[in-house]
């Protein structure tokens, strides 16, 4: 009897089209998030994040229509995330269907967008994803910074720091991310995630670095994160959302069956 | 057809609640409005909410949503208040300071922690918002819970609870450092904290009792 940590698959879609692929055995189209959507729903994925990588104008359109399509489908909660820049662009997700918004590059070159945003729409809808990097030299106390671009372009922001500010303007949940990690399938940043989570009162989604079911445990019982996100691991059928649902079950989390 | 007013006063993500009814059957008919006489008129209502308690309050007004929702819930037809449309019906809110609501149940809407932090029994601090699937524990038999196990889990996702001065109303409560109220009951009235259109399917299963429910507390 306790709320419970989620699991998050995120769906990186280019003009509506899920991007680096999903391989499920028996999907008919691999690239449509709303057929992606629905099964990860059906699987017991405790919320679906979408990540909008379009980079044209044009394509965005596809991507309300897209954001519509699922949540006219899948009655769990839905964050849309890439591109938000505007309360015109949350107004928009929002009316789409999305319930919540993820916001990044925005948020570093106007913070008071996130004040605004929260303002507008309640702190409930507003998630701000922090993509940070270690800069500590080694044997150094840690200190992460907040990067930009994919994590190529540093902006001199401490991670922690930055997180803070973040939920006092309102930020309702961070996504965090370890640019170091993201992709290399070696576990999580515990200490970054720890680190963040302990200096927020808001929810943290720890992402960037899944490669198995342990690094998900690690995630939560190390890190101390209430969700954890992960996509390539799901999307490739390594691990299917109820055997990791089990495994963390297994080793003592509170998981929703 | 099965009519069903899902109420307009601009605040939030109607779209969901709405795709979520209208899954349920062919014969569902969901009409978006603020305009009395639709609202009125149709054979159930749905009174949503979702941001800050002080701006939904002051659009409730502006609109006259006030004497809407009144209306209905004294006609005797089955009216659904999800989140911060359950807060609403409440006496008063602390969150944005002090907003008066619309007074329909007796209590008070509270702040998780209340300015401090919000603890579990065993010490450990608790995120607020709470967000997130939790448990609901049915605490009185009603047809809105029909097919839905007893401590099944909802999504919630909010920093305020509604407090009842009334317990014979609760009909829900979850557990987040202490008890709250996640369901209130009061004739053709039903209130949730959760998000039914979000909860896949423990909440479609409550919005098919809605859609089902002559209004009536007993079958």
């Amino acid at each position: 009897m306790a709320l419970a940590k989620r699991i998050i698959p995120c769906l990186d879609c280019d003009k509506g089209r899920v991007v680096k692929g999903v391989k499920f055995l028996d999907i008919r189209d691999a690239g449509d998030p709303v057929e992606i959507a629905r099964r990860y729903s059906d699987a017991g994925a405790d919320e679906i994040t979408f990540l909008d990588i379009t980079a044209s104008h044009e394509g965005r359109e596809t991507t309300v229509k897209t954001v519509e399509a699922i949540a006219s489908q899948v009655f769990i909660p839905l964050t849309v995330g890439g591109g938000i820049r505007t309360l015109e662009d949350i107004r928009t997700m929002l009316n789409a269907g999305a319930d919540k918004v993820s916001i990044n590059t925005a948020a570093v070159t106007n913070p008071e967008f996130v004040r605004q945003a929260a303002e507008k729409f309640g702190s409930q809808c507003i998630v701000v994803a922090v993509d940070a990097k270690k800069v500590s030299a080694e044997g150094e106390p840690d200190r992460w910074e907040i990067f930009t671009h994919g994590g190529r372009k540093p902006t001199g922001l401490d991670a922690i720091e930055w997180a803070k500010r973040m939920v006092s303007y309102g930020a309702g949940e961070i996504l965090l991310t370890s640019m170091d990690r993201d992709g290399t399938k070696i576990g999580f940043d515990l200490a970054l995630n720890r680190a963040i989570s302990d200096a927020v009162d808001v929810p943290v989604i720890a992402s960037g670095g899944v490669g198995n079911l342990q690094h998900l445990v690690d995630g939560v019982l190390e890190g101390g994160a209430d969700a954890v996100l992960a996509a390539s691991i799901f999307h490739f059928g390594e691990y299917s959302i109820p055997e990791a649902k089990q495994y963390m079950a297994d080793r003592g989390i509170t998981m929703r069956l | 057809m099965n009519r069903v007013a899902v109420i307009d006063y601009g605040m939030g993500n109607l779209h969901s609640v709405s795709k979520a009814l209208e899954s349920l059957g062919s014969d569902v008919q969901v009409d978006i409005t603020s305009d009395a006489s639709r609202i009125l008129s149709a054979d159930r209502i749905v009174f949503p909410g979702v941001g800050a308690i002080r701006d939904c309050m002051a659009e409730i007004l502006r609109l006259g949503i006030d004497h809407i929702v009144r209306d209905a819930v004294a006609s005797g037809k089955p009216v659904l208040a999800i989140c911060v449309g359950m807060q609403a019906l409440m006496q008063s809110s602390d969150e944005n300071g002090y907003v008066p609501c619309l007074g329909l149940l007796p209590g008070s809407v509270r702040r998780f922690g209340g300015s401090g932090t919000l603890l579990d029994t065993d010490g450990n601090r608790l995120k607020v918002p709470h967000m997130g699937w939790n448990n609901v524990r049915q605490t009185q038999a009603h047809p809105l819970w029909q097919g839905i196990d007893d401590n099944s889990r909802f999504y919630f996702v909010h920093s305020y609870f509604v407090e009842p001065t009334d317990k014979n109303q609760l009909a829900g409560e979850t557990e987040y450092g202490h008890a709250f109220a996640a369901a209130l009951s009061k004739d053709s009235l039903f209130a949730v904290q959760f998000h039914p259109e979000k909860s896949q399917h423990c909440g479609l299963q409550l919005l098919r009792n809605f859609l089902a429910w002559n209004g009536q507390c007993h079958q």
